[in-house]
């Protein structure tokens, strides 16, 4: 088993609609995550939660320090949360990220391998 | 993370490269050098990405041996499906078969130590020119980076890159790495590690560089490599010996040799107490081993010599005669105008100024001599001692303006400064 | 106290270390563990998070379109992160600054955490 980091990305022009979005729609994809957590917490898989992330922040930036407002605008889209998985492989991590509800909000998961402490693959 | 954070021990990760370059490249062969690299830097890299955030393993050294062996049998069991290059498939199988558990010490320090000398060999091939040795001996065996192996030589680092090229070239046609006992020109090839590893030591002790942290590691370097040498039936004689020994004594001198404003102190002004006593007892040690058959070499000669320096309590104290008996000896081994300028020296500390004078004047070959600021620096001390000002004022001048470096031109011009002084 | 999660960002995907000599990346590590270590005994770290191996999948959402490698929209790369428990998005920042990933040019991306 090894452990991997789900990194759930929100696309930025997303953000204002999800913002406005109903309380009955807001309430559904609630609903959505919690059983989707609730499943992988079941099958062994949810080694840590994680957290979800605010989208206001900082950036700092290179040897000059550079702090601007906001999550870091280079990238066009929004870290929103990760969680840390425990699966057998990379694709078995992946294939798990396929339920997740983010996905249907035109959202995107991004699956990375934890580097082990071992240091082995 | 673990509660307290041992301190990571100094150049680890250079000293690991050396090893695990040497181990790689005896698996995947001397042509495949540079993969061998790649797969260290790689180690390295992935060394840093973890430990930065989960602290230290308990054994830095076995993990990263770990990791880079791992990359070997992955990169192995990849490339032998498409038939692209031949592995030392032996031993490989043995690479596997010493997996262990985390933390434990790895069951082949010993091979890795044959691996390292079989490289030694490898980069001192007589196919190799003597500059490119030194280059490619720190680069793989010491774990230097380009810019730091320029700085240390003072070469630029294109010069470094192209030399490392043209071995790159040399072992492109050769396959797996050599056994040490297989080498049909053993003795010849030993001499070269000899020079290679002396001269290394030479540019830290001597080299014109102001950045002595550098030039330290270059001597360690250098001793650790000769010390290598003296673990292998194959590089164990009486030469290794005396090598390690006379590196010893100069080493157990380095910390007297600078002082804080990086002016070069010569022997007669040294604080003794900063000389190193553990290097020093090492030295005597190795003189001691290097005894064994009655084989007298330049090394001998010259550990004996720098022997009865760390021996003497006071530099007026110091054995002068018995110096002068061993330059006599070394004159007749290694007949060059540097051995006869410091038998000169030794003849006017044994037998007073005016019979140095003499010696420094008698000299052959005085040609060659011409450049080097110690030649008219040691005139004007002797001149110095023989009480006339003057001419010792006219002799450091001349030094002066030889002078190579800052170190020499601060030095200089301090004896400058004293040639009215007759003590 | 609030917590806020370091989002750490290598420039064009890569760490610059693939020139560096053994003593410069052993130089690099020292840094980040001696800052790693000052925000574990001032009590700020509140989870020592993870570094990211550079490989990895990502799902995209709509059509689950499928891309190996990290998500790298924008050339740079997450190369880990870890959760810091400070005052205020100003202190989070402050300490954000001694981080050694800025000396290569790197970033910090300071998110707060939703608070539960």
């Amino acid at each position: 088993m090894a452990d991997f980091v789900y990194l759930y990305w929100n696309r930025r022009e997303d953000q204002a609609r999800m913002a406005n979005s109903t309380p009955e729609e807001k309430q559904k994809i609630t609903q959505k995550w919690m059983v989707w957590m609730d499943g992988l917490k079941k099958s062994g898989n949810l080694k840590d939660f994680g957290a979800p992330l605010e989208f206001d922040g900082k950036t700092v930036e290179g040897a000059k320090k550079v702090v601007t407002d906001g999550p870091y605008a280079e990238a066009k889209d929004i870290v929103g949360g990760f969680s840390i998985i425990t699966a057998n492989s990379l694709n078995e991590a992946f294939e798990l990220s396929k339920g997740c509800p983010i996905l249907e909000l035109n959202g995107i998961v991004e699956v990375r391998p934890i580097r082990p402490l071992q240091g082995l693959k | 993370m673990k509660e307290e954070i041992p301190e990571l021990m100094d150049h680890l990760f250079r000293r690991e490269a050396g090893k695990m370059v040497s181990y790689l490249t005896k698996i995947f062969g001397l042509n495949n050098l540079a993969l061998a690299e790649d797969v260290v830097q790689d180690t390295l890299c992935r060394a840093m990405e973890t430990w930065k955030f989960r602290g230290l393993p308990d054994n830095p050294s076995a993990w990263l041996m770990r990791v880079a062996r791992n990359r070997a049998i992955d990169i192995i069991r990849r490339e032998q499906r498409f038939r692209t290059f031949t592995p030392d498939l032996t031993y490989f199988v043995k690479l596997q078969e010493s997996l262990l558990p985390d933390g434990e010490k790895l069951a082949f320090e010993n091979e890795i130590k044959d691996d390292q000398l079989r490289m030694m060999f490898a980069c001192c091939s007589p196919a190799i020119s003597a500059d490119v040795q030194v280059t490619l001996i720190l680069k793989t065996l010491c774990g230097f980076g380009v810019e730091e192996i320029a700085s240390a030589l003072l070469v630029s680092a294109d010069t470094i890159e192209k030399r490392l090229s043209r071995a790159k070239k040399v072992f492109q046609a050769s396959g797996a790495l050599e056994e040490v006992e297989s080498i049909p020109e053993l003795q010849s090839r030993l001499q070269a590690i000899y020079d290679s590893i002396y001269l290394l030591f030479n540019e830290g002790y001597n080299g014109s560089q102001s950045e002595m942290m550098v030039r330290e590691d270059l001597c360690y370097e250098a001793l650790r490599l000769a010390l290598l040498l003296c673990d292998h039936p194959a590089g164990k004689s009486p030469k290794t010996y005396a090598l390690v020994a006379l590196m010893s004594f100069h080493a157990a001198r380095l910390k007297g040799r600078m002082d804080a404003e990086g002016c070069l102190i010569l022997l007669e002004a040294q604080d003794r107490s900063l000389w190193n006593k553990e290097l020093i007892g090492r030295g005597f040690q190795y003189l001691d081993l290097s005894a064994q058959d009655g084989e007298i070499s330049e090394y001998h000669i010259e550990a004996g010599i720098a022997s009865i320096h760390c021996m003497a309590e006071t530099y007026e104290r110091t054995n002068w005669r018995e110096i002068l008996k061993l330059y006599d000896l070394l004159f007749k081994v290694k007949p060059t105008p540097i051995v006869a300028l410091n038998r000169a020296i030794a003849v006017g500390q044994a037998f007073g100024p005016e019979k140095g004078l003499i010696a420094l004047n008698a000299i052959e070959d005085l040609e060659k001599l011409k450049d080097y600021p110690f030649y008219p620096a040691a005139l004007g001390e002797f001149y110095r001692l023989a009480g006339r000002g003057k001419e010792a004022g006219e002799y450091f001048g001349r030094a002066l303006e030889l002078a190579r470096n800052s170190s020499e031109v601060k030095f200089l011009e301090r004896k400058l400064k004293t040639r009215n002084e007759r003590s | 106290m609030a917590d806020f999660m370091y989002l750490f960002w290598n420039k064009d995907g890569k760490s610059k270390m693939e020139k560096a000599s053994p003593e410069e990346i052993q130089q690099i590590m020292k840094k980040w563990m001696g800052w790693m270590d000052a925000l574990k005994k001032s009590g700020n770290l509140k989870d020592g998070g993870a570094p990211l191996e550079m490989t990895g999948q990502v799902v995209h959402g709509g059509k689950k379109s499928v891309t190996d490698g990290p998500y790298a929209e924008a050339k740079d790369v997450v190369g880990g992160y870890i959760i810091v428990s400070a005052k205020n998005i100003q202190e989070a920042v402050e300490l954000s600054k001694g981080c050694p990933i800025l000396e290569g040019d790197g970033m910090v991306e300071v998110r707060p955490v939703l608070k539960m």
